[in-house]
Order: structure tokens, then C-alpha cells, then sequence
């Protein structure tokens, strides 16, 4: 009996253990694979955490994850990615960014998939030439410049920092983005920021089908023209179109242009020159009608357990 | 997930087995399973090129008989093609199961491939004046290799790699498909059609054959019927975005043509380049950066869309 509950003592205390917040000092020590097992994020121990740090307002020093290395904007390299494999180059950032450098190019990437992601430091990125899918994904303070075209979802789930793309992007544009600024100065494929949870979606050309489809939070806006089924189901957010709307979704409706949209939109698209010679008082604005709001409801089972 | 390319030249032949074999290889993860060409050639307005495939390639492991067998189904198409009057120029057996055909008709061509197709386990590929359509197992790379598609000059043409989902791995369920049994018509699909039995069977009582269970056999019968009552490529394709459900991204090319048309949902990739003597499209970027390393400006269709492009 004695050392069954021995065990269970040591085995609670190894759980307490496990659910201590690392301090800065140990996470910085600690390797990713360290990192990501003391954050509770391998399967055997789940423990609801992620690597996302809740950063106080108030705070004056730590504006970035306690691990992330320091770098300077004018030391600047060049990668040329032609021979290489995604993950080549991604190991590759991630190196030259231990080493100190703040800018980095990409020469050649050539359609390759995945560049750039899950970079999660101050960083001038600058892509020369077009990239495939999944482009700048999961990223959490990098300016990225690309010099080309992106594929199927640029910038996806993305934390915050810039991405500016001067040409056309594919599909699923933004997908569920959390914040920073996503800019597109060409036009972009269907489903642009299906998902959005926050930031800003700047579209220079047009947008297809089903943009800002589950829109929960954040600001899209659109110099051209919006496919079918714009802002279909949004819960929440806002919709700023520039040329004709093909169709409005579920549930979005039309509202009026307020002053503060408008100053808002002449701030943001004169920072990206984006601002259209005629300014921004022929924008439409787009918001949730919120007629599918049934956070109230009950499920059937729950009014028989009531009623 | 499937992977699609398709290019065409204007105006002028090009190696275009080298280019397909390039955009193909580059979209292999797309699917691995199979890859197919419809490359179109010069061709000879007098003579019909006719690919063929006698057996499916697993049936050479299915013991002895199998080699004498494959030679009398031989036999019975020559004779057959004898019976119509069709004199053969040439006679390749390019894979124990895969023949090329090139030979002089004046008859009915639709008849012809009936009756062949009347031999046991014979699938017809191809029948055209310059449409080659080549498919098997493996990657791009190794059916190149095979078929000796390293070296083809023509003017367009149009590819798959195949990751199968809905139907087998085997010869007869890969793209592209020959719209039987109109001349130098092929498909390339990517997507799922959801209302696949209900059209087969619509097709099928106005008599058009189906050789596998693959849903992309549909959208050739689809074509094939369309240019049967003279309804011209373009309309075929606006109005199966109306009539086919479910989602999908495909090419139809004729003996001078190269379309592409746009589920309602713009679920499936496809990207576009146009260039002042040539257009390439492919489910992704990378397969045409594979061919053209300069920079260039690409984009995506929207849904609906539905593009013709002449050579």
C-alpha cells in the first residue's frame, strides 16, 4: 500500500512539474524540441498551452518571444534557393537569423512551396521571384517583400508583421489571419481570408468567390472588384470594397462609410500606395447582418432537460 | 489530388514531350500513381495515329498463357483492321501490353475503333491524326523513359499525374481520356464529380461507352457527346459548369484547340501564363517555372472561368 501511493505522490508531483511555466532565462536555454515539450505541446502531454505568448500592454522591454534571437536590420545576406529543398532554405533563415542578420533574400525560390514560414522574430525578408503555396505562413513579426506572385494560401494564420506582394496571389489568401498587415497589389484567387480572426487583408486588384467566408475579426479591403458570395456567414469584421460586388453571402450586409472608415482607409492604403486617385468615398462597406447569431439557442437536448 | 498541366504553342512546334515531361515531373506530389500525356503532333492529314493497350500492365504477372494470349488479341486486331480496309504503315509494340499503330483509312473511323474495342481486354488510347496519348504507372519521368517522350515535337498538348481516389490504380482509370470516338479529342481532369452516376447513365442510354469506373471518364463521354450534336468547344464547356456537380479544374484538347474550364466553388488550383507565342497552365506554379525560369507574370482563373485558346 506504501508504495502505491508513493507512486502516486511522485507521479502528481511530476504533473505539477510538467505544468510550470519555464521562465525567460530557462526558454531561451532550452532547444525548440526542449521548448515545445516544457509548453506542454507534444501529444502525451496536451495541456491546453501553445507557443503563443500573451504579451502585456504595459510592458516596456519584451516585445518579442523571450528565445528570439536578436538581429540587425543592416547586416544582410542572400540565399539562393535553386538547388535547394523548402526545408534547406527554412533551416537556412533560421541559422543566418542566430547569426545577427536582419535581412535576408531569397533569390530563385521558382514556385517553391512553403518559403518562409513559422518565422517568429523581427526580420526583413525580401523574396525575389514568385513562391508556391503556404507562402510566409505562421509567421509572428517579419516584414516580407515579394517580388513575384504567392500560390494558394500566403500569409496564412499569420500573428502579425507586413507582407507585401506586388503581384497576383492564389487562392484562400490570408486564411485564417490573427493580425499584421497582408497586402496584395494585384488581384487574388477565391476564399481571400476565409477564417479571419484579426489584421488587415489589402487586395489592389480583384477578389474571387466566397471572400471573407467565417470572418470573425479584422478588416479586408478590396480596390477591385469581389467575386460571388462576399463575406458569406461572417460572424463579426468588416469589408471595405472598392469596384462592384458580384453578389453579397449569407447573412453580410451593406452599411454606411462612417468618417473614421474612411480616414482609416486613406491611412492604410496611402502606407502600401494603394490609394486610388478618386480616395476612398466610392468604397462600399461590408459587415455581418447578424442574423445567424444564435449563441443564445439552446440544443434540443438541453430545453428537454429545462422545459 | 490530382496534378494537370497543359501547354500549347502558337503558331509554331516546339519539343513539347520534353516540356510535359518537365511540368509533370514537377507536380509529382501532386500524385504519384500514374501519369498520362495527349501530346499533339505534326501529324499527316492522310494517316491515323492509334495508341492501344491490350492488357493492363499487372495482367504479364498472371502466369504463362498470358504472352501467347496478348499475341492473338494482336492477331485479331490486325485482322480486324484488315476486315476495314485500313492499311497499317507502321506497327510498334512500345511495353508488352501498349501498342502504336500508324496506318492509312478512308472508312469510318468510329467503326473501326468499335470493332476493335470488341477484342477482349483492348482499350483504345487514342485515334487521330495527331493526337498521341500515352499513359502508365510510375511518375513522369519513368513513362518519358518508357514510351521515349523525351524527344516529341509538336504544337500543344495537355498531362496528368494521378493520385487515385475514387477508382483504381491500373492503365484504364489514368488520364488522359480519349473522347471515343471523336478524332484527336483528350481530357484532363482534376476533381471529384458528385453526380457521376446520374450523367453516366443519362450517356449512356444515348449509347456512349465507359471503359472504367473513373469519374474523369465522364467529362470525355461529356465532350464526346457535346461535339456529336456540333456544339462547338467552348459552349461544351460553359455548360458542363452548369450541368456537372462537385468540384473540379479541367483541359479538353482538340487536334488545333486547348480549353480549360472552372468549377462554380474555384475549389481546384489551376494557374495560368499567358505569352506572346505561348500559353501554360498547371495546378500549380512550380510546373511552369520548370519550363520558363524567367521571371513572368502568372495568375489564377477565377471560378467559371472557361478559357479557348487556338494553336
Amino acid at each position: 500500500m506504501a508504495s502505491v501511493s508513493t507512486m502516486e505522490a511522485s507521479r502528481a508531483a511530476a504533473a505539477t512539474e510538467t505544468r510550470r511555466i519555464p521562465s525567460d532565462e530557462e526558454l531561451r536555454a532550452m532547444t525548440q524540441d526542449e521548448r515545445v515539450k516544457a509548453l506542454g505541446m507534444t501529444t502525451d502531454q496536451l495541456h491546453g498551452r501553445s507557443m503563443y505568448v500573451e504579451f502585456d500592454p504595459g510592458e516596456t522591454e519584451r516585445f518579442t518571444y523571450p528565445w528570439a534571437p536578436d538581429v540587425d536590420f543592416n547586416k544582410r545576406t542572400e540565399i539562393d534557393t535553386d538547388d535547394m529543398t523548402t526545408t534547406e532554405v527554412n533551416r537556412k533563415i533560421r541559422e543566418l537569423m542566430q547569426e545577427g542578420y536582419g535581412t535576408i533574400v531569397l533569390k530563385n525560390p521558382r514556385g517553391k512551396h512553403s518559403l518562409g514560414v513559422g518565422i517568429l522574430n523581427r526580420l526583413n525578408l525580401i523574396i525575389e521571384g514568385s513562391c508556391g503555396y503556404f507562402a510566409v505562413g505562421l509567421i509572428d513579426g517579419p516584414n516580407v517583400r515579394i517580388n513575384g506572385r504567392v500560390g494558394w494560401s500566403c500569409g496564412e494564420n499569420m500573428l502579425a508583421g507586413t507582407v507585401v506582394i506586388e503581384k497576383n496571389a492564389g487562392s484562400t489568401f490570408g486564411a485564417a489571419i490573427r493580425g499584421g498587415d497582408l497586402v496584395c497589389k494585384g488581384s487574388v484567387g477565391s476564399r481571400t481570408g476565409i477564417d479571419m480572426k484579426g489584421g488587415t487583408i489589402i487586395v489592389g486588384g480583384d477578389t474571387g468567390a466566397l471572400s471573407g467566408f467565417m470572418m470573425q475579426r479584422g478588416r479586408m479591403v478590396v480596390c477591385g472588384n469581389a467575386g460571388k458570395n462576399l463575406g458569406d456567414s461572417m460572424y463579426d469584421g468588416t469589408i471595405y470594397v472598392g469596384g462592384n460586388i458580384r453578389s453579397l453571402g449569407v447573412d453580410a450586409v451593406e452599411a454606411e462609410l462612417t468618417d473614421l472608415d474612411r480616414k482609416w482607409l486613406t491611412r492604410k492604403l496611402n502606407q502600401y500606395g494603394l490609394l486610388p486617385d478618386k480616395g476612398v468615398d466610392h468604397f462600399k462597406k461590408i459587415v455581418s447582418g447578424k442574423q445567424l447569431w444564435n449563441y443564445d439557442n439552446l440544443e434540443p437536448t438541453e430545453k428537454k432537460l429545462i422545459l | 489530388m490530382c496534378g494537370i498541366a497543359g501547354i500549347i504553342h502558337r503558331g509554331k512546334s516546339a519539343n513539347i514531350g520534353a516540356q510535359m515531361t518537365s511540368m509533370l515531373q514537377a507536380l509529382k506530389h501532386r500524385g504519384p500513381d500514374s501519369t498520362g500525356y495527349a501530346v499533339y503532333g505534326a501529324g499527316n492529314p492522310e494517316d491515323y495515329v492509334m495508341r492501344l493497350k491490350i492488357a493492363e500492365a499487372q495482367d504479364l504477372g498472371r502466369g504463362s498463357g498470358v504472352r501467347d494470349l496478348l499475341d492473338a488479341r494482336i492477331e485479331k486486331i490486325d485482322a480486324i483492321l484488315e476486315q476495314h480496309g485500313a492499311k497499317v504503315k507502321s506497327k510498334e509494340r512500345v511495353r508488352p501490353y501498349a501498342l502504336r499503330y500508324v496506318m492509312a483509312h478512308e472508312g469510318d473511323t468510329a467503326a473501326l475503333a468499335e470493332h476493335i474495342e470488341e477484342v477482349e481486354g483492348v482499350e483504345i488510347l487514342s485515334l487521330g491524326n495527331s493526337l498521341e496519348l500515352i499513359k502508365d504507372l510510375g511518375d513522369a519521368s519513368v513513362v518519358a523513359e518508357a514510351y521515349g517522350l523525351q524527344e516529341f515535337s509538336g504544337t500543344h498538348g495537355i498531362g496528368h499525374t494521378r493520385m487515385a481516389t475514387e477508382s483504381d490504380v491500373d492503365i484504364k482509370s489514368a488520364h488522359p481520356y480519349w473522347a471515343f470516338p471523336y478524332n484527336d479529342v483528350s481530357v484532363v481532369h482534376n476533381g471529384q464529380i458528385t453526380n457521376y452516376w446520374s450523367l453516366r447513365r443519362e450517356l449512356e442510354r444515348k449509347g456512349h461507352r465507359f471503359q472504367s469506373n473513373c469519374d474523369s471518364e465522364l467529362l470525355a463521354v461529356y465532350v464526346a457527346h457535346g461535339l456529336a450534336n456540333g456544339v462547338s468547344l467552348e459552349d461544351i464547356l460553359r455548360k458542363s459548369i452548369e450541368e456537372i456537380d462537385g468540384v473540379f479544374t479541367y483541359f479538353v484538347a482538340t487536334k488545333d484547340q486547348l480549353g480549360m474550364a472552372k468549377d462554380t466553388m474555384a475549389a481546384k488550383p489551376l494557374v495560368l501564363y499567358e505569352g506572346e507565342d505561348m500559353i501554360a497552365l498547371a495546378s500549380e506554379e512550380v510546373a511552369i517555372r520548370a519550363i520558363l525560369p524567367q521571371e513572368i507574370d502568372t495568375y489564377d482563373p477565377y471560378d467559371e472561368e472557361v478559357r479557348v485558346w487556338q494553336v
